[in-house]
């Protein structure tokens, strides 16, 4: 049993990061309806952020949070309102290949400034240990950051006019035109805080995980699977996605091998595809 | 979409270039010529899918990756060359048909997220079922024995004449009752089963039209290169390079996917040689210019011409 | 009388709790043009729904030649010659007028080759006035010409039933007069005709029987004059204060 108590608790940990990971792209998929291939760079670019800050100027990851954050913002709303805006509308394949197009350019940069070294800020925080379960304080912090983050979001969104407004939008586009709301504006701070979301997430990781520009379709691949899993465009949804895929991946791998951790994810997510296309906790009819 | 006389000349021309390189070229040249004919060949394929029946479909590197595999497989259980990439095709056509009739039922993003989630999932089984595909470290497959330079032209041709079958194809399709129905799938899906399409049907058709040729070329490009891996065979890179090449020559045309895939390898070598740090970045940029400059690719520049100002 | 057309016994329809339809049952006799009134939100475009295939009834049989018809699918019933037009028109917009309707004699209305298809398209445009419009692209016309394609892509079906959901909403009057001469002139070629309307006017200058819908259910089925005296009718209509007046003046 005791195995089972480490990876439920391994899962868990997992499942919030990964739920920090996939919130902004969620909220972007549903609301502006497009799919951000930019997703997974941005949170490599937050986490590089962090490591360069860190190691040039000796600022804390947690100092790096929230410069991350607003830099990020900063980045997606002006992607958002001088490119992305303009195709908006357009099909799926118009937007994703647009997106697909401007992650080339972001990856380049950042694999030329940055090269594509694995890198990782090590905390040294040590390990705790709860009866049976043993766990390292870094990704034990890491993980209440990731829960604290999505909760924050989650928490603008309802109570914010700026998240009603995004909700409103959302729900019907032209009814929110008709009540006043300047929806290219809503489309601009929605794919802004998607972007924030991901730095933030990238801060976190960097203290996690090494980071390095090859796992950017890895880190994309994982907010697909989450959205679909749990639901896109909400909150609960990215939350609850990420952890069931936490706890599938880490019984999976227990189970058939940690190569075969990322099958079940994307075995997983297929499933629920053809069985419940809105997702576990999404809306019916809201496609 | 009726082809006009300009389609069939640039194909014609574009196949005669492409197919007379060796005469007077080096091998690197004929070696760029078999790959832009690889690529026309898939941007033709996925013009059944994503651009007649409008679906956008990122499945082409799992169809291209399972034609890798069956092909190479049958050569080493000791099948001729040519039966393999047979077996391949008929196998990843059949794999094809029977995955489309899941996921078709799919829409927009949707059906664009479980397309893709099938590349990955073909690369992780591969990649684990090592008893079968050497997992990991790949495959090895017999070598021709002929000279460096004459394998290069056999190869050539052999692309060429999987370009050609699946422009033929598509040349059918488009004056038949298929290409039809799926336009009007593509126009307005509901509307379509309303006059008496049986949409299901027609989808799988295209879905399986996709894949065919996709397979082919990966079974020969397998006996090209004699060895294989899933991360080479299985590229999320291909899978969506494809589409944005057929946009770029105009998707839902004859010959624009071909002319599109063209285009983009010759680019893609351009860059390759001039800016070898940068050439991720300028393709994207050519990207992002094409979505807003070009959204009827390059063809519809030529019909605009062609037309004397705005249709 | 003949064996009927098109059969419905004790079809149902519900969304999870919600009961669309409820026991609904009725007979058309070939030839016969036929109105279906009721309120909005009575139920009415389900009921074609669930006819055409679009929406599987939850229980009750669909006989539609003395067939079983109620697993069919959409393009199913198209082909046996359940044709129907949309409320909301739906075109295949970026096609010509001349391909929407060939589109509906290729797949629908048997047509052997794409010209033949043509051909058929081209006499079911005669019939409903668009031939000049042949060349335009659907999306550039007006409403009135909208619907006008809706029903010659119905009529290149070739159907034996035509189920005409709303085909005068929106227009104007003498839009709705062009309209219902077409409509007549449909239902003198002998195809059975059903006519989904809420204006109750446009339904009795065409047909002589109604049925009426009313919260999903048939309240009425029976010939024109008597079903509007109807008073459970007048009360679907005009709710039940008004209709209680309505009588007192009637007793006055």
């Amino acid at each position: 049993m005791a195995i089972y108590s480490q990876i439920l608790a391994n899962g868990l940990m997992l499942g919030a990061l990964y739920a920090c990971l996939a919130v902004g792209f969620s909220l972007v998929w549903g609301v502006l309806n497009v799919i951000n291939m930019l997703h997974g760079s941005f949170i490599i670019l937050g986490g590089y952020l962090t490591w360069f800050a860190w190691h040039g100027w000796g600022i804390h990851p947690i100092v790096m949070l929230p410069v991350v954050g607003a830099l990020l913002f900063a980045l997606g709303f002006a992607l958002q309102k001088l490119v992305i805006n303009r195709v908006v509308s357009a099909p799926v394949l118009t937007t994703l290949t647009l997106t697909f197009g401007l992650d080339m350019i972001l990856y380049n940069v950042m694999t030329y400034w940055f090269t594509a070294t694995p890198r990782r800020v090590q905390l040294d925080l040590g390990a705790v240990s709860l009866g049976p379960v043993t766990l390292p304080v870094d990704r034990l912090v890491g993980t209440a950051l990731a829960l604290v983050l999505t909760l924050a979001l989650y928490a603008v969104m309802r109570g914010s006019n700026i998240g009603r407004a995004i909700v409103a939008v959302r729900m019907d586009r032209s009814a929110a035109e008709l009540m006043g709301i300047r929806t290219e504006r809503i489309y601009a701070i929605t794919f802004g805080i998607g972007a924030l979301m991901a730095g933030v997430a990238g801060v976190v990781f960097a203290s996690v995980f090494p980071i390095t520009t090859n796992v950017t379709g890895t880190y994309l691949g994982k907010a697909f699977v989450v959205c679909v899993v749990g639901g896109l465009g909400s909150v609960p949804g990215a939350l609850v996605g990420g952890l069931v895929l936490g706890l599938v991946e880490s019984l999976a791998g227990h189970w058939f091998g940690p190569q075969q951790a990322i099958t079940a994810g994307f075995v997983l997510m297929l499933a629920i595809l053809l069985t419940r296309p809105t997702g576990l906790v999404g809306v019916r009819g809201y496609e | 979409m009726r082809s006009g006389p300009l389609a069939y000349a640039l194909l014609a021309v574009g196949i005669l270039v492409l197919a007379s390189t060796p005469l007077y070229a080096d091998n690197y040249v004929v070696r760029t010529a078999a790959i832009v004919a690889m690529y026309g060949a898939l941007a033709t394929s996925w013009n059944f899918i994503g651009g007649f029946t409008g679906y956008p479909s990122f499945s082409t590197a799992a169809f291209f990756g399972l034609g890798c595999y069956v092909g190479a497989i049958c050569q080493r259980a000791g099948v001729p060359m040519v039966l393999a990439w047979l077996i391949a095709t008929l196998m990843v056509g059949a794999f094809a048909a029977l995955l489309g009739a899941i996921i078709l039922r799919l829409k927009g993003h949707y059906f664009a997220i479980g397309s893709i989630a099938v590349v990955e999932v073909c690369r992780l089984i591969v990649s684990s079922w090592s008893s079968l595909t050497g997992g990991g470290d790949g495959l090895n497959l017999p070598l021709l024995t002929w000279g460096p330079e004459q394998v290069m032209r056999f190869f050539l041709f052999v692309m060429l004449a999987i370009l050609i079958l699946s422009l033929i194809a598509t040349a059918l399709v488009d004056r038949s009752r298929l290409g039809f129905g799926l336009r009007c799938i593509h126009q307005n899906e509901d509307a379509a089963a309303m006059v008496g399409i049986d949409t299901t049907r027609y989808k799988v058709a295209a879905y399986t039209l996709s894949a065919v040729f996709c397979a082919a070329a990966g079974a020969a490009y397998a006996s090209w290169t004699g060895y294989i891996d899933p991360t080479e065979s299985f590229q999320i890179l291909m899978t969506v390079k494809v589409p944005v090449m057929a946009m770029l020559g105009g998707a839902g045309t004859l010959a624009g996917p071909f002319l599109g895939a063209a285009a983009f390898v010759l680019l893609e070598e351009v860059f390759w040689a001039n800016f070898l740090d940068w050439n991720r970045a300028i393709l994207g940029v050519v990207i992002v210019l094409l979505v807003f400059f070009l959204p009827g690719g390059l063809l519809s520049l030529a019909r605009k011409r062609s037309a004397g100002g705005p249709a | 009388m003949t064996e009927p057309i098109l059969k419905l016994e004790g079809v149902c329809k519900n969304f999870g709790g919600l009961k669309a339809l409820t026991d609904v049952s009725f007979a058309l006799a070939p030839g016969e043009v036929v109105g279906l009134i009721g309120p909005n939100g009575a139920g009415k475009t389900t009921l074609v729904n669930v006819v055409t295939g679009k929406l599987p009834a939850s229980t009750g049989r669909i006989l539609f030649e003395g067939k079983d018809v109620a697993a069919q699918k959409p393009h199913e019933a198209a082909r046996r010659g359940l044709a129907r037009t949309f409320q909301i028109v739906q075109p295949f917009p970026q096609m010509t007028v001349i391909e929407n309707v060939t589109a509906g004699a290729l797949f629908g209305g048997g047509a052997a080759s794409v010209g033949d298809a043509r051909d058929m398209a081209r006499k079911s445009l005669d019939f409903v006035g668009l031939a000049p419009l042949a060349d335009r692209p659907a999306a550039q016309l007006a409403l009135a010409a909208r619907k006008r394609l809706e029903l010659a892509k119905s009529l290149a079906m070739q159907p034996k039933v035509l189920m005409l959901d709303e085909v005068n909403a929106g227009l104007n009057s003498s839009e709705i007069d062009g309209a219902l001469a077409l409509i007549r002139k449909i239902a003198e070629s002998g195809v059975t005709v059903l006519i989904i309307e809420h204006l109750m006017k446009v339904v009795l200058s065409l047909s002589k029987r109604l049925l009426v819908l009313h919260h999903g259910q048939m309240i009425a089925d029976g010939p024109a004059k008597e079903i509007v005296a109807d008073e459970r009718v007048i009360e679907a209509y005009l709710g039940q204060k008004y209709a209680a007046r309505l009588k007192e003046l009637h007793h006055a």
